[in-house]
């Protein structure tokens, strides 16, 4: 039965004089290695050249801070529940009175904890988060660590900058739909 | 006298280097031709480019262990890859690298030997080479060691008489068995290659063989024999294996620009020898019109070489059946035709004319009778 009609026959007609004496075929192979040769190189030289990985890589955590600078988590351990890995673990703590402009809710995380062993990315604590507080960055990978004491990340690790604010080119999936039509085909 | 004997050390000792130099840095070129033929980059993180590269292969490897299996036989597995870069660097004595310097009224060959018997002894010393390879692959006492050397034995003895036949062709014609003869035959674009090109082609291939490349590198295949008659070596005399098949390889290109492509001359070598000579003087523009020759001789090595790697990274490896049918039934009979056709060319006056008569004659008959072969079978 014929699925596709993609099928090439088997050529088995006897090979011609100068099909046996292999120089064509040589000629012809040796000429596409040529055409290589001076071809476009694919390689990206890493360290110090790095490719855009597109705006939904999943890197490095971050807990958000609101346009005040206000941390967003709520500390209500939904992520913690999401995580498969059970990589994220929390403590929560009730907002004083004067500690309005550091936590946006009434109860905050007073420590938050990601263990970088467990962590497979699969940013399903992402997903989770009611307050948009924890993201996975598309632009910053873990660092390689060392020794175990360096693995579990604390909020000191977390918790964005105001001065370097973290950025993505597309927030909402409608944003990154239009993102990834303007993306030009690459070829690798 | 001793000036004359310092500078003849001088070319003996630069001659052994460049060897060794230009074998080191083909191992570098190697792997960048063969990445930029995948659209790679190939090495180039120690140094600028990675041009220190062999460098820090050879670090490596002189640091690793040097071990020697318990079951081998010790002097002998030492022996083989001693051999074989012996032999290797052997060859380089007689291949003329130039024309000559004069010194203190002295004219100095730009050469190892000047001997009458040149392409004999570069014959002779490849032949031994393979010893070093059996000796090794012998000694491993391993099964798939000694399969690797006896296909090595066994390709280089049959693709030794395709070359030989092939070259007997090119003795013809300057009726010299010294390189430098035949290297002094060709000057004036007189190049063997425009009078042998049959013969040019089966003693490239055989020299591929000989030197255990690609499409010919059954003796280390290493997806048949985990590496071959070098599976059991490691540290400097692995490396030793391997970088006496590069110095073979410039060896080879060497000899086939040699024979086939003029050795050291050019296209306009007189003009410039003159004029070399009315600006500087008689001595400094003879000195000068030679090193001109050397750097051309050795561009035509660097694109030979440049052949071998384009030709390793295109094209796969025979089959042994295929490897043998290709020596004994393709290449000899080829190469008696073309020995016949030179003969015929030589006794008339007009080798070039009748040489490529013969040729065309020959193909001509091949497809004569291969079309008379394919009627007779359809007519059945």
């Amino acid at each position: 039965m014929q699925l596709t009609n993609r099928s090439k026959k088997t050529d088995k007609t006897p090979l011609t004089l100068a099909e046996k004496s292999y120089l064509p075929g040589i000629a012809k192979g040796m000429g596409i290695t040529l055409k290589h040769f001076f071809s476009k190189k694919a390689t990206i030289r890493y360290p110090e050249q790095t490719r855009y990985l597109g705006p939904i890589f999943r890197g490095h955590h971050i807990l958000k801070r609101d346009e005040e600078g206000r941390e967003r988590c709520t500390a209500c351990g939904l992520c913690a529940v999401a995580c498969p890995a059970e990589a994220i673990s929390m403590v929560a703590a009730e907002r004083e009175k004067g500690e309005e402009h550091l936590y946006r809710e009434e109860k905050y995380a007073a420590a938050y904890e990601v263990n970088m062993l467990r962590c497979i990315f699969c940013g399903l604590c992402e997903e989770a988060c009611p307050k948009e507080a924890v993201y996975l960055r598309h632009d910053k990978f873990v660092p390689v660590f060392t020794s175990r004491d360096q693995v579990i990340y604390g909020k000191d690790q977390l918790v964005e900058d105001m001065d370097d604010r973290y950025e993505r080119d597309a927030w909402t999936k409608e944003e990154m739909q239009k993102l990834w039509e303007q993306q030009k085909p690459v070829n690798y | 006298m001793d000036s004359v004997f310092l500078i003849k050390s001088l070319i003996i000792l630069g001659i052994f280097a460049l060897s060794l130099g230009i074998a080191a840095y083909e191992t570098y070129f190697e792997r960048v031709i063969a990445a930029f033929i995948q659209d790679r980059v190939g090495p180039d993180r120690a140094g600028p480019f990675g041009l220190l590269q062999p460098l820090a292969d050879a670090g490596k490897l002189f640091f690793k262990e040097d071990f020697i299996p318990t079951l081998a036989d010790k002097w002998l597995f030492i022996l083989g890859p001693s051999l074989a870069m012996l032999t290797a660097l052997m060859t380089s004595a007689v291949i003329p690298f130039g024309d000559s310097i004069l010194y203190d009224g002295h004219e100095i060959l730009v050469q190892g030997i000047e001997v009458n018997i040149g392409i004999l002894w570069v014959f002779g010393v490849v032949s031994l080479g393979v010893y070093g390879i059996l000796i090794g692959g012998w000694a491993s006492n391993n099964k798939y060691s000694l399969y690797g050397a006896i296909r090595a034995a066994s390709q280089n003895i049959s693709y030794e008489l395709a070359m030989g036949l092939s070259i007997i062709a090119v003795l013809m014609m300057s009726g010299s068995l010294s390189l430098r003869t035949i290297v002094e035959e060709q000057h004036g674009m007189n190049w063997n290659v425009f009078y042998q090109p049959l013969g040019f082609i089966i003693f490239l291939t055989c020299s591929f063989a000989e030197c255990n490349r690609t499409p010919f590198d059954l003796p280390e295949s290493e997806n048949e024999l985990v590496a071959g008659y070098h599976t059991e070596y490691g540290s400097m005399k692995l490396g030793l294996f391997l970088f006496s098949e590069y110095v073979n390889m410039f060896i080879s290109s060497a000899v086939i620009a040699t024979l086939f492509f003029g050795g050291f001359n050019y296209p306009g070598m007189d003009w410039v020898y003159s004029a070399l000579t009315s600006k500087m003087g008689e001595v400094t523009g003879h000195n000068l019109a030679t090193l001109v020759g050397t750097l051309v001789f050795f561009g035509k090595i660097a694109f030979f070489i440049f052949v071998y790697m384009w030709v390793r990274w295109t094209l796969p490896r025979f089959r042994y059946d295929q490897l043998m049918d290709l020596g004994w039934k393709g290449l000899i009979p080829l190469a008696v035709v073309n020995m016949i056709i030179t003969a015929a060319a030589e006794l008339s006056n007009q080798p070039l004319l009748v040489n490529w008569i013969g040729l065309g004659v020959f193909i001509a008959l091949l497809y004569a009778g291969s079309a008379l072969m394919k009627s007779k079978k359809t007519s059945v």
